[in-house]
């Protein structure tokens, strides 16, 4: 309504006083998008959770055509900052929450997740124990040769600082020691999966479901990484995908909805054909 | 002249609220960044590489000497080629080719620099690991996707310093006898050269501010580079690579990481504005 008399004054000018009219009449048409109500439930956070979030979204909107759910990435701890700033209706987090963060969120396990150690497929190395990855990745073994490889300095490929993912692989692997800071850091799974791909020596870290084909996950202790050992426990990195709420605040009827379709026997179902492990 | 006042106060508005936003951001970026620089000491922020956050460890001189290393590998590639373009646009070029040429080189600079970072991960990665050594994410590749980026900057300045060379300069030197080269090489680009120097520094600002393309190819390793394989982070990978993360003193020591670019860059541009300045002082 306050934008009816300007409009007025300024549809007597010339061309360039359109440009005005849109430019004050831009501002309430953005105010009102905010509060529609059918607006889409937002999911933001871990870019290793973010695929198969994306999945579920596509297949709940197959059978509820009313609500929309919007995926986005950005991190586990963007996500979960997200939430706190009111921007998003779910955070999606793959590590554990951290004692400050459980202050104020609840989480909610969809899913188990393994680390897959991944190396290039011509690789000869096959199986590393806990303290071998952790000699690794903290630059005390540099040359695949002294873990029976090639003669070849190791690769080291780590994820960036606020994804669950480095996280996650830190508090398992890594516990007090530093990274070494040769490490190339790299922003997400897949631009980890391209480097992995291509370079022989090559060695990083992703989501066990993201693995694929093209890449050679390693045995750890002597136990292969597959969904069916991280459920029985045996294979020891493994980590929670967890959707996240404040703990303060109800979250909104739709988003409800989306969490209880993503723990319903269907939507665990399609987790679990994407190679993660169903929550208990 | 009502609506001529009209329009006289919404422009200065617009005008103004333009450099206001500069205004905030400047005050904002030094409010949040100078107090950790001074609280940690000059030496240990500027003069260490130790960067470790959760240790409380904020030393960014890898980052400096990563930001420096490829903006400058930019500039040998970009301004070789850019100047290498304009003088051939300007001085050599049949007019039909030049109709072709010039908007085509700055059609390059509407490709969105995730597209030049794309195309440096798949297919200049590979090509370096493969006939180099090392990762293939490294200072030289950074360098020469940004060299391509700054390309269209320094080649359409140039291209405008070269052509505001006085006409009757090019045609004394034919006249005393002087080939086309000769007189490209020893008068026209004379004549250009701080223009020149200023179309290369703004290049500089582009490449060092470069983000995006960079975070993708240059493989963001913390350690202090030794050859132009290795990997480096630059300043502006480290603020978006840890920026949705940090808190705290980490988020302050990022904005003092801007602080430090932001320094960086506006050292460039005045020395860019006072050579260009200077060089059409002399009219030419």
């Amino acid at each position: 309504m306050m934008t009816k008399p300007y409009l007025h004054v300024i549809a007597g000018y010339g061309k360039t006083q359109y440009f005005l009219a849109l430019f004050i009449l831009l501002i309430p048409i953005c105010e009102g998008c905010r509060d529609s109500k059918n607006q889409p439930v937002s999911v933001i956070g871990s870019t290793s959770i973010q695929p198969f979030a994306e999945l579920l979204a596509e297949e709940y909107q197959k059978n509820e055509l009313v609500s929309f759910v919007d995926v986005q990435g950005g991190g586990s701890t963007a996500g979960i900052q997200a939430l706190a700033d009111g921007i998003s209706d779910i955070g999606m987090c793959s590590r554990e929450l951290t004692e400050e963060e459980k202050n104020h969120f609840t989480p909610i396990e969809i899913a188990r997740d393994g680390l897959a150690v991944v190396v290039h497929k011509s690789n000869p190395v096959n199986n590393l124990t806990l303290q071998q990855i952790q000699m690794l990745f903290s630059g005390r073994i540099q040359n695949w040769k002294e873990l029976g490889g090639q003669n070849m300095p190791v690769r080291l490929i780590m994820r960036e600082e606020g994804s669950g993912t480095r996280e996650a692989f830190i508090n398992l692997v890594m516990k007090k020691n530093l990274v070494s800071r040769k490490a190339l850091v790299q922003e997400s799974n897949g631009a980890v999966k391209e480097l992995v791909r291509y370079d022989p020596a090559a060695v990083g870290y992703m989501s066990l479901g993201l693995v694929g084909t093209e890449l050679k996950s390693l045995a750890v202790e002597g136990v292969n990484p597959s969904a069916e050992q991280v459920s029985l426990g045996r294979y020891q990195l493994s980590r929670p995908f967890l959707f996240v709420l404040k703990t303060d605040t109800e979250p909104r009827p739709e988003a409800r909805k989306f969490i209880d379709y993503v723990l319903s026997d269907q939507g665990q179902k399609i987790l679990e054909s994407e190679g993660l492990v169903r929550f208990k | 002249m009502k609506k001529d006042r009209l329009i006289h106060a919404a422009l200065t508005v617009i005008a103004l609220s333009a450099i206001s936003g500069l205004a905030l951001i400047t005050i904002f970026v030094f409010k949040e960044g100078l107090p950790i620089i001074l609280r940690i000491g000059v030496k240990n922020f500027f003069f260490s590489g130790q960067w470790y956050p959760r240790e409380g460890k904020f030393g960014i001189l890898s980052m400096i000497v990563g930001s420096l290393a490829v903006t400058a590998g930019a500039i040998i590639i970009g301004g070789v080629f850019g100047l290498g373009c304009a003088v051939v646009l300007t001085q050599f070029a049949p007019r039909r080719l030049v109709v072709v040429l010039k908007p085509a080189i700055e059609l390059l600079a509407g490709i969105p620099s995730v597209v030049y970072g794309f195309i440096g991960v798949v297919v200049l990665v590979p090509i370096i690991r493969q006939y180099l050594g090392g990762p293939g994410l490294s200072i030289l590749t950074a360098s020469i996707v940004l060299g391509i980026m700054i390309l269209p900057t320094v080649t359409s300045i140039s291209v405008d310093v070269i052509r505001s060379v006085p006409r009757s300069y090019r045609e004394g030197s034919i006249a005393l006898g002087a080939t086309g080269w000769q007189t490209t090489y020893m008068v026209i680009l004379k004549a250009a050269r701080s223009g020149i120097v200023a179309a290369f520094i703004l290049g500089m600002g582009r490449a060092i501010g470069e983000t995006m393309a960079v975070i993708m190819v240059a493989g963001n390793a913390l350690e202090m580079p030794h050859s132009i394989l290795d990997p480096v982070r630059t300043l502006t990978s480290n603020i978006a690579l840890e920026m949705g993360y940090a808190a705290g003193d980490h988020r302050q020591a990022l904005f003092a990481t801007g602080v430090t670019l932001f320094v960086m860059i506006m050292v460039l541009n005045t020395i860019a504005l006072t050579m260009s300045r200077r060089s059409a002082g002399k009219g030419g």
